[in-house]
């Protein structure tokens, strides 16, 4: 009975987008109530599994034969086992929490109701995505979300800058779908078989080329989902859609789902070493520059965003360690998805009060005006830089400390990234809620109704309370059955084993330098109510996304634009002119030979006589021959 | 032999020069009249000359067929003549009237 | 039962002319007439459907008489999966395309009833060419479909119409006349080897030498390549398609069109297995040039009839490269992809038709924002769109992936970059669809009018059956894949 997770909010969307005008005034809550049903099962199904023999905790669902032609054959089944179990409840709870938020957010919008149907859409497409028991499947839920992203992003179409948004998503998602769909390919090539369980046995006899290449296409899905480098540029202008949105899909769920199959495809990236190295690459990179465009955006919105690059760059670097990483990469994932989604609701709701002004600019201390909002992202704040004992002080530890027993310099980075991080969120935190006002007169910041700040708080309980998933290895040794287990590696630094508390202590100094630093520039000294225009060319890069944007205009936008006007003009043009010229000469000849028949009886009467004689003297000729 | 053929090749050589020069309907009509009629000749000394009917009965076919092209060609000519009040056949250029 | 299917809207259409002309309820009756015709082919095509065994590959339900003796041509007509597909695809689009052309301007007051008998004509002329098992008959129905299409585009169309009607007669003509010699050369081969017939099965097993069998092979393929149609010889299809009222388009392009590609394979494949081995590598290499062409194309138009033709010859594309790929995949794929085309089409060529009525402009800077004022047009252009980008979820994405996965197991750089078209189809739909129906209302925009519930009713059986095919399309893939093994085993 898997199938009933999806088909809660599958029928949800249905219903509500077909449903006419007279469903405006419930639409909501029975979105609501097809999210919450789900999470609902969703829990009962865990605890089924819990009750299960820890090595049979796999639950196979076939529905039916989706396509099956000559050795092409594709089942329409869903596996729930615990990874899938995880994600579930992560979608599903995060997912019901945001639809109820949006209940409040998006009280004033006549489109509210089409709004919740593209919600429903997006959780049974992620609900699709992760219990997927086929990479066809899989990839069926990975196109469903970017879809619903796609709707949700240019939600608010009258915006050409929301609709550019939305389009711009979808086509780099695509750029991503190229490595995805040719991955499904090799695999149906080399094995005959695109189920996942049946692809993960089949990777040992097979060369290694074969697997190394695989891993790399799935790995460039995994960046255009999960906007890592170099398919990123997406993400912060998805910040365009209502910010429930944001939340939901660019934070919590969709854009780590690029994590998830990486996790998911455990059995190919442990069989390449090279195609694991390129995962660890693409998260250093992502990690870095997320943290440092985090650091120079003033729109509250993008700063997160950076910030959520950076956090899945975390987890795409744990998962390209290989078994020592998968768990850490999916605890961090679930932490991130409680205290990001908390953050950015709080993001709404200060927006919500500011009347929808995202620049950090002109907020400032917004603590007193909105107590539940600032109390609640606060305790976000404090886990995402992993302030010791809340969910992001383990689940960020255990990846820098993977990390550093893998290689040195690579853990050293992911330290200054947690470093950066401290920087960026307490700047977000000092602009906003601290220091002097520095909103106009005629604003009235005012605390968001219940129904907006209960989600708030139980969010922050999670983001607090996360951790608790790391006591006695709880998750290590719950998703063993899917990703392999592995004896713990030690940190070895110039010669010296590092305890683990020894980490924790060097990552809570840099931490703390982080927000030092931070407070010293934002907390204490006067913040300027406009962005400054003479900056440092650092800074500039950063406020540009790294310039992410200039290099695929030059390289992808234009030469593709360039190309297909050539194109189409030579087509209509050129090339059909060519082809009807031709016809056109034929035309032409026929009217040259109209001269003739100009109606004399006389010179017709010479043509006859004289062809009469060519006929008589060719025969005279043929005759003598 | 040869003479009747050369008195067929004469009169035929007549007739088209007459056809390819002269304007008058009725003229060249008659142009027409002696190469057929030319034709006739060969044929009928084809006839004589090989000794069966093969030559005869072909200039009795181009008798009828001439007989139907004066009926024609002479209702045409007279059509003209009241429709434009002459027969130059280069003033009949067009059929339309 | 073949012949009363194709009889049916030929009847109808003979009915329809009689009717009175002239008033305009009377014009009203004439098309309530034809669009019962098509209704009633299409509950004959479906009781036929139902009657078909699905596990069998070969044909069905087979009628022959004796039709020109001299020439050894019969009326042979019978059915198989593939060609059963087609005539599905054909009596569903028809009463769609009669429905939503109930409100159609025409030119100069022509009369309503001379326009919806050319569809049904051309309806049964169709099932006709998919059914045809006599390689004469086949060309007699094929060359016959011109002559509907022709007075369709020329009376009916828009400005320019006439130009378009004759580019596409003389490109269609000069196809035909390639096929025609091929014809003959049948004939002297099958006199050569004994009687003079032009039966599918008879022809199946002469013996040809190489030679001979490459240049008949290519005399039917030209008439294909310019129908179906394929990159180099497909520029008459946006010329066609620009000029045509949105249902000709559709009858055109959905139905018209894939008797090129079904041609391939009863024509091409089945009687020239040799020769279709030997020219596959060059075909496949064009297909591929006409997915990126064709796709490159539509992104850089600016009139958005011609950019949904350029999409067609993009999906034209992929369905030949799947055809001549000759996996069972892959070909099954491309059948499945003929219907799901003739689907995704028609839905896109019907909703931007009803834009482009109300707008009265192609352009597409013509609109703006419409979204706001006809959010159901907007949204079923959403759906015909990204089922033309082959969402997985729709239709189309089914037969497009079957195709690139068959590909890919036979030749990998051309896979390769046939899959780079996924992503230009991303940006031809978006394109489209921001730039007409997002961003703030233009003026000029403000007269499009909402989607009525007469057009809601034509369309949303397409969108329908979109969705369904694109979840269980086990069903069609069941009727395809025996009559593909049989093609397909036929190879070398």
């Amino acid at each position: 009975m898997v199938w009933l997770l999806v088909a809660f909010p599958a029928l949800g969307a249905a219903l509500l987008l077909t449903w006419g005008k007279e469903s405006d005034r419930f639409g909501h809550l029975i979105a609501t109530a097809a999210s919450a049903a789900s999470f609902v099962w969703g829990v009962v199904l865990f605890v089924r599994l819990l009750g299960r023999d820890h090595d049979d905790r796999t639950v196979t669902d076939t529905l039916f034969t989706w396509i099956s032609t000559g050795d092409f054959h594709v089942e329409m089944s869903f596996v729930y086992d615990p990874l899938a179990a995880l994600f579930v409840l992560l979608i599903t709870g995060v997912g019901t929490l945001i639809h109820v938020y949006s209940i409040g957010y998006m009280e004033h919008d006549e489109r509210r109701r089409r709004f919740f149907a593209f919600l429903n859409l997006f959780v049974a497409a992620m609900l699709v995505l992760v219990l997927a028991g086929d990479y066809l499947v899989l990839f069926l839920g990975w196109e469903g979300v970017g879809l619903a992203s796609y709707l949700l992003i240019g939600f608010w179409q009258h915006k050409p800058t929301a609709a550019a948004a939305a389009k711009k998503a979808f086509v780099v998602n695509r750029v991503g779908d190229i490595g995805m769909a040719l991955a499904i390919m090799l695999m149906f090539k080399e094995f005959g078989t695109t189920e996942i369980a049946a692809v993960g046995d089949s990777v040992a006899g097979t060369a290694a080329s074969t697997i190394t290449a695989l891993g790399l296409l799935l790995l460039l899905g995994a960046c255009g989902k999960s906007a890592q480098v170099p398919l990123q540029s997406w993400l912060l202008d998805a910040m365009e859609g209502p910010t429930p949105v944001s939340a939901l899909i660019h934070a919590a769920t969709m854009v780590t789902a690029g994590v998830y199959l990486v996790v998911r495809s455990n059995a190919i990236f442990d069989a390449s070493e090279t195609a694991r190295t390129a995962v660890v690459v693409v998260g250093l990179v992502t990690l870095i520059a997320g943290a440092i465009i985090g650091c120079a955006k003033d729109d509250i919105k993008k700063a997160l965003a950076g910030s959520t690059m950076s956090q899945i760059g975390y987890m795409m670097l744990a998962a390209g360690l290989g078994p020592a990483g998968y768990a850490f990469a999916i605890f961090h994932l679930v932490t991130h998805g409680f205290f990001k989604a908390n953050m950015f609701l709080g993001a709404g709701s200060v927006m919500h009060a500011m009347d929808d002004d995202v620049n950090m600019r002109h907020y400032g201390a917004l603590r007193t005006a909105l107590p539940v909002t600032f109390a609640t992202f606060g305790l976000g704040y404090l886990a995402i830089i992993g302030f010791p004992g809340f969910s992001g002080f383990f689940s960020k530890d255990k990846i820098i400390e993977a990390a550093l027993a893998h290689n040195v310099w690579i853990g050293l980075a992911t330290v200054l990234g947690a470093g950066i991080t401290a920087f960026y969120m307490t700047r977000l935190m000092a602009m906003t809620f601290a220091g002097q006002k520095r909103w106009k007169d005629e604003v009235h910041p005012h605390e968001s109704p219940r129904v907006m700040t209960v989600p708030l708080m139980v969010l922050a309980a999670a983001s607090v309370l996360g951790g608790i998933l790391l006591l006695g290895d709880w998750i290590t040794d719950w998703l063993e059955p899917v990703v392999g287990h592995t004896e713990h590696e030690h940190v070895v630094i110039l010669g010296a084993e590092w305890p683990p508390i020894a980490v924790s202590a060097l990552v809570t100094v840099v931490v703390a330098v982080g927000v030092a630093l931070a407070w010293f520039t934002y907390g204490r000294r006067e913040v300027a109510g406009e962005t400054p225009e003479k900056v440092s060319f650092l800074t500039r890069f950063a406020r540009n996304d790294l310039y992410g944007d200039t290099v695929n205009e030059w390289v992808a936008v234009r030469p593709t634009m360039t190309l297909a006007r050539g194109i189409a003009r030579f087509d209509q043009h050129g090339f059909h002119r060519a082809i009807t010229g031709a016809v056109g000469l034929i035309g032409e000849g026929a009217s040259s030979m109209r001269a003739w028949q100009n109606g004399f009886v006389r010179s017709y009467a010479l043509g006859v006589f004289v062809g009469a004689l060519a006929l008589t003297l060719a025969l005279l000729v043929v005759i003598w021959r | 032999m040869s003479d009747l053929l050369s008195l067929s090749m004469i009169l035929f050589t007549i007739g088209a020069v007459g056809v390819l020069v002269r304007r008058n309907a009725l003229i060249v009509f008659m142009c027409v009249e002696l190469m057929l009629n030319a034709t006739n000749l060969a044929f009928v000394a084809f006839a004589r000359e090989h000794g069966n009917l093969d030559g005869q009965l072909a200039a009795f076919f181009v008798m009828v067929v001439a007989a139907a092209e004066v009926v024609v060609g002479l209702a045409i000519i007279i059509a003209i003549h009241r429709s434009r009040g002459s027969i130059s056949v280069d003033e009949v250029r067009q059929v339309r009237g | 039962m073949i012949t009363l299917l194709a009889a049916v809207p030929v009847v109808g259409a003979l009915l329809v002319t009689l009717l009175p002309r002239g008033t305009r309820s009377q014009q009203l009756l004439a098309r309530h007439v034809a669009l019962g015709v098509s209704l009633v082919a299409l509950a004959v095509a479906l009781v036929a459907a139902a009657r078909f065994d699905v596990g069998s590959g070969g044909y069905q339900m087979v009628e022959e008489h004796s039709w020109i003796e001299p020439l050894g041509a019969f009326y042979s007509v019978g059915l198989n999966g593939i060609g059963l597909t087609l005539v599905l695809l054909t009596v569903v689009l028809t009463p769609v395309v009669i429905l939503a052309a109930y409100r159609d301007e025409l030119p100069g007051n022509r009369s309503a009833n001379s326009y919806v008998a050319w569809m049904l004509v051309l309806e049964g002329l169709a099932i006709l060419v998919f059914t045809a098992t006599d390689a004469f008959l086949f060309y007699v129905a094929f060359e016959a479909t011109l002559v509907p299409i022709y007075f369709l585009i020329g009376s009916y169309g828009g400005p320019g119409r006439q130009k378009a009607a004759v580019t596409f007669l003389l490109y269609n003509l000069l196809g035909g006349l390639l096929m025609l010699a091929a014809i003959v050369g049948l004939y002297v081969v099958s006199s050569d080897a004994g009687e003079a017939s032009y039966r599918l099965a008879d022809l199946a097993s002469i013996p040809m030498d190489e030679t001979t069998e490459r240049l008949l092979f290519l005399g039917f393929m030209a008439a294909f390549a310019v129908k179906a149609p394929l990159w180099p010889f497909h520029t008459w299809l946006p010329e066609a398609a620009a000029s045509a009222t949105p249902a000709t388009s559709v009858l055109m392009v959905s139905v018209i069109d894939k008797v090129g590609t079904f041609g391939m394979i009863r024509w091409g494949l089945e009687l020239f297995p040799g020769a279709a081995d030997w020219a596959s590598p060059t075909i496949m290499a064009l297909a591929v040039v006409s997915i990126v062409y064709g796709a490159l194309a539509a992104i850089g138009s600016t009139d958005i009839r011609r950019l949904v033709a350029y999409t067609s010859v993009s999906h034209f594309g992929f369905i030949i490269l799947g055809i001549f790929a000759f996996t069972q995949t892959s070909t099954t794929g491309s059948v499945l992809y003929m219907f799901n085309h003739g689907l995704s089409t028609a839905a896109l060529f019907l909703v931007t038709g009803i834009m482009i009525s109300r707008r009265g402009s192609a352009e597409i800077s013509a609109f703006g924002g419409v979204q706001k004022i006809a959010p159901v047009m907007s949204g079923v252009l959403l759906v015909a769109g990204l089922s033309s980008l082959s969402l997985p979820g729709l239709a189309p994405f089914v037969s497009e992936f079957l195709v690139l996965a068959g590909t890919f197991t036979v030749n990998v750089p051309l896979a390769v970059v046939a899959t780079l078209g996924i992503v230009l189809a991303a940006v031809y739909v978006l394109v489209l669809y921001q730039r007409t129906m997002t961003g703030p209302l233009t003026d000029q925009a403000k007269v499009v009018t909402d989607l009525t519930a007469r057009e809601v009713a034509a369309l949303s059986p397409l969108v329908v059956v979109i969705v369904g095919l694109g979840l269980f399309p086990q069903p069609l893939l069941d009727l395809v894949n025996p009559a593909v093994a049989v093609v397909l085993g036929g190879l070398p």
